[in-house]
């Protein structure tokens, strides 16, 4: 790109105009205290239509109120594009014009905001992508690393099955997407470690309960036996009611930290001593990439990836899991701003992540 | 309308009816933007006006595609897929294998002409043909990129970052698709008999033209359009992705009818088209500067849409 581009000039100019960032950015430890109470934080979220989304959009406005209330910052706002990358675009487009100090993004696409995402770095303005592998480099990122999520899976059916032959079916997200290609690799490499393991089967659930359900219900009958399936997370409980309404033996299905998964997994324990594991992605990593962007605002010295631990549920830990969980929702950690800058620290430091403790 | 003044009766009646049809978008179009200038009077200016438009462009080219095929009274439901192929094509080859792209573009043209040609001769529904067609264009995407990425051309990026003088570009992009289409579909005799093989095909084939040639010609018109709708959308993301822009099928239908369009065939309106898909574009956009919750935004903007629709269909009970 060349710099003299006239876009560039001009958001050069709107960001001299912009009030400044706080200028020492020191590297240093702990909660960054600069000064960030009149600035406003964005978020602009590509699709608002699952359990999931619906938790992180209500954990984000719950934590960025609490700092408005605090004079942490001066407002916030949430934009939801209804799946719709375009529309995504045109909405961070507005966001720069509305004077945002800062926009988090969760991206539809890993590519197609590019292109708003410059031109929001251009008007100096900071941005924070997180739960997508959003490609242009003057954007944060807030991420969970996708090759541990496979690696655990495994690691977990490898302790339950050991060397046997073992018979898996894999539930994918949606074709071409960017995180299910991740995770997918995640998979693919942690399965070399594992030669007794074969994907016997594919689907895509589209992370929807009600579409994995018909998928694998729709692949079922051309299967051998399934031993364990691996999923994605929203999709665990759809693929349980398929197997139990073709009257199969239930297989190990990595659950996603759903209420209904876990309560399943708890009413079946009950019944058969059946037990499995649960892992995912916390919705309220949105409070995360929060004050990811507040402590850069506050002129913490952050690097542009931030590893996120994901958050596992054990059989120990699953009924104090499931008392917590309202119906229908996700199992969700609250993060606070001090434990925030920790995870910044450790990623810096690349020393251990801090982990997310279960509820007593 | 003052030359609408100095017509015939029947030709002055057709003509208000057109800038009936164009009007209440239009009408919808400056409510939304004067919302939008008194919540943030910055945004009234050149560099904001780029921005809150910046996005419509292509989702102009697509409306005028969909246009295109509603015009033969079909229905395109592969629009969006279809752009998303050439934004993968586009990422991928343009800037370092142009004659490649060039000639995926051209064969992806042909494609088009060549279903809308099966449509007519098996006599086909066309929502069927191209719903299928559309899983053809997402699959052929995946096969090419099977993750988002590629580069855009450095050329294509600066061209969509471009400052004319006077207006942003995306508003003399608009001009300039509004103007074109009036011009070739609504002044032009060939557009006459255009919008006559939608209308009445029968009257048309005793005219002595082919009727096939005329569908398979509109249909490679609306690959053409389409295939702009994705190239300039590529420079606006800058990167290919296969799932870009299904909304697009469907918006186009909504601009087009929005526009003064009918489903019948042979009514449609160019410029009502490029005035709809501005709308369209810019209603999400209002929604995020009246700051309406997320959870009500989708409800919102569909509200938005039944309006503006619903006083559509007021205009035209009024106006005989």
């Amino acid at each position: 790109m060349k710099p003299q581009h006239p876009a560039r000039a001009a958001a050069l100019a709107l960001a001299a105009a912009l009030a400044a960032l706080p200028a020492a950015a020191r590297a240093q430890d702990g909660i960054a205290t600069g000064n960030t109470s009149a600035m406003s934080i964005a978020f602009s979220n590509s699709y608002a239509g699952n359990s999931f989304r619906q938790v992180m959009i209500k954990s984000f406005q719950q934590i960025a109120a609490q700092a408005e209330k605090e004079h942490l910052i001066k407002g916030y706002t949430v934009v939801s594009a209804n799946n719709s990358v375009t529309q995504q675009a045109a909405q961070i487009e507005n966001m720069i014009l509305q004077g945002y100090k800062a926009i988090i993004v969760l991206a539809g696409s890993d590519t197609a905001l590019n292109g708003a995402i410059k031109d929001a770095c251009g008007a100096g303005i900071v941005v924070v992508a997180f739960a997508s592998g959003v490609t242009e480099p003057c954007a944060y990122r807030v991420d969970y690393n996708l090759d541990s999520y496979g690696k655990a899976e495994l690691d977990f059916l490898a302790s339950r099955f050991g060397n046997r032959k073992v018979n898996l079916l894999e539930i994918r997200g949606m074709a071409g997407d960017g995180f299910d290609k991740r995770l997918h690799a995640g998979v693919e490499k942690a399965l070399k470690a594992h030669p007794n393991f074969k994907i016997v089967g594919q689907v895509y659930g589209q992370w929807t309960e009600t579409i994995a359900q018909k998928q694998v219900a729709s692949i079922l009958p051309s299967l051998p036996r399934i031993d364990a399936v691996l999923t994605q997370g929203g999709d665990g409980y759809g693929a349980a009611m398929a197997f139990q309404t073709a009257h199969r033996p239930m297989p190990v299905i990595i659950m996603g930290n759903r209420q209904q998964e876990l309560a399943l997994w708890s009413k079946l324990h009950a019944k058969t001593g059946y037990e499995t594991f649960s892992l995912g992605a916390t919705p309220s990593v949105s409070q995360v990439a929060f004050w990811v962007a507040q402590q850069i605002l506050a002129g913490k010295k952050v690097p542009k990836f931030v590893e996120v631990p994901l958050l596992t549920i054990h059989q120990a830990d699953l009924a104090a899991w499931l008392a917590k969980i309202p119906p229908g929702g996700v199992a969700n950690a609250t993060y606070s701003q001090a434990l925030v800058a920790k995870i910044i620290d450790a990623n810096v430091h690349h020393t251990a992540l801090p982990g997310i403790p279960a509820p007593q | 309308m003052d030359s609408a003044a100095r017509s015939a009766g029947a030709v002055r009646a057709g003509r208000r009816r057109d800038a009936a049809a164009v009007g209440l978008p239009l009408g919808a179009l400056a409510l939304m933007l004067a919302a939008i200038f008194t919540i943030r009077p910055a945004a009234f200016s050149y560099f904001g006006i780029t921005l809150l438009f910046k996005l419509a462009v292509p989702l102009i080219f697509a409306s005028l595609a969909q246009m295109l095929v509603i015009m033969l009274g079909d229905i395109d439901l592969s629009n969006g897929a279809f752009v998303g192929l050439i934004s993968c094509v586009t990422a991928l080859y343009l800037r370092d294998a142009p004659a490649r792209a060039l000639l995926i573009d051209a064969a992806a043209i042909a494609a088009y002409a060549g279903f809308g040609l099966l449509i007519h001769l098996r006599a086909l529904p066309s929502i069927i043909v191209t719903l299928g067609m559309s899983f053809l264009w997402l699959g052929t995407a995946i096969l090419l990129l099977p993750a988002p990425g590629g580069v855009a051309p450095d050329w294509l990026v600066g061209f969509m970052a471009w400052r004319p003088p006077l207006l942003p570009l995306p508003i003399w992009l608009a001009l300039a698709a509004a103007g074109a289409g009036h011009f070739v579909l609504t002044r032009s005799s060939y557009g006459a008999v255009l919008r006559g093989a939608g209308a009445h095909p029968r009257a048309i084939a005793r005219a002595g033209w082919s009727l096939p040639a005329l569908r398979a010609a509109t249909y490679a018109g609306a690959g053409l359009m389409a295939t702009l709708a994705g190239v300039t959308l590529t420079g606006l993301t800058t990167s290919g992705d296969p799932n870009i822009a299904p909304g697009y099928t469907l918006l186009g239908v909504g601009a087009v009818i929005l526009g003064g369009g009918a489903f019948t065939g042979g009514v449609v309106s160019p410029v009502g088209t490029v005035v709809g898909a501005l709308t369209l574009s810019l209603a999400g956009a209002l929604l995020s500067f009246l700051a309406v919750p997320p959870t009500w935004q989708p409800g919102a903007q569909g509200a938005i849409l039944f309006l503006v629709l619903a006083g559509r269909v007021l205009i035209a009970e009024v106006t005989p």
